[in-house]
């Protein structure tokens, strides 16, 4: 089983390179691009094929390790 | 004579003038490797010092706040022992949670690389006790993720307990934008004020021809 996490700045919390795409991509004239927001992207091959123990043991890392959650949210994806 | 322990991780790069300042000062160090479990015995101080622990990678500190001798720390923090942690020490002390709040990419992106002035916000713990409130100091900063954030709440409680140590700000006080920093603060400690961490680089600021000694009372503080 392949768990993805997906890491972003918290909403609320400024993310300056977030920012600095948003401006960029204005710069280049792509229009209608309301906000940017960049993450990080940690994919987790595992042994096990249950959901539900690959879920705490993968929301375990993430609150652990993988995030940073005075700053960071992050989302679990099993497949 | 006092003894400092400085940590040394993979990538940590200031071990070494940390030393020397704390040896031109007085005391005896002692270089303690990250896969240590156990700090030395009669240790006053404990250094986290500067550098880029693990390449920076996943986040600056996330990976060193899992070295073993990180539980001796921690230990050692909770008896009350002191523990200053710089530029990177900062960060891995907020992700191993002895200090309040996190450290993020500067606002520009840029690694900031220069002296910079600072006001001494509160006197009334060990580091800064050889400082004026309110004096201005001139330290050199470098670093890339020194964006210091802290949830309102949070912050609320850091201005209450006078932990806020220092902040950014011009010459005459006022306090400036450097790298986007909550209220522009360059260094907290904890509620206990025995756990210290600063992103601005005292050890690099030791001797008027090179830029400024204002370093050596912020250091003195720790070991007076």
């Amino acid at each position: 089983m392949t768990a993805i996490v997906n890491i972003f700045l918290k909403e609320g919390v400024l993310d300056p390179q977030g920012k600095a795409i948003h401006h960029a991509l204005d710069a280049m004239n792509f229009e209608g691009v309301e906000d940017v927001r960049m993450g990080k992207q940690i994919v987790l091959k595992l042994s096990t094929d249950n959901k539900e123990e690959a879920q705490k043991e993968v929301e375990k890392m993430a609150e652990e390790i993988l995030a940073n959650t005075v700053i960071e949210d992050y989302t679990i994806e099993l497949i | 004579m006092k003894h400092v322990a400085i940590l040394q991780f993979p990538g940590t790069n200031c071990d070494l003038d940390t030393k020397y300042a704390f040896e031109k000062l007085g005391c005896t160090t002692t270089i303690v490797w990250h896969k240590e479990s156990e700090l030395p015995k009669d240790v006053d101080l404990v250094v986290v010092p500067g550098g880029f622990s693990y390449g920076d990678y996943l986040r600056s500190g996330a990976i060193a706040k899992f070295s073993p001798i990180m539980n001796a720390v921690e230990e050692f923090a909770k008896d009350g022992g002191k523990v200053l942690g710089i530029c990177n020490g900062f960060q891995i002390l907020t992700e191993a949670g002895l200090l309040p709040g996190a450290l993020k990419r500067n606002i520009g992106l840029h690694f900031i690389s220069k002296f910079q002035t600072m006001k001494v916000i509160n006197n009334t713990n060990d580091f800064l006790q050889k400082c004026d409130k309110d004096e201005i100091l001139n330290i050199p900063i470098a670093h890339a993720d020194g964006n210091y954030y802290i949830d309102e709440e949070d912050f609320k409680e850091l201005e209450a307990n006078e932990q806020i140590l220092l902040r950014y700000s011009n010459e005459k006080g006022e306090p400036v934008v450097v790298n986007g920093s909550v209220t522009s603060i360059a260094g907290v400690c904890n509620k206990n004020k025995n756990v210290f961490g600063l992103m601005p680089h005292p050890e690099r600021a030791l001797e008027t021809i090179l830029g400024s000694k204002d370093g050596i009372k912020m250091l003195e503080g720790l070991i007076a």
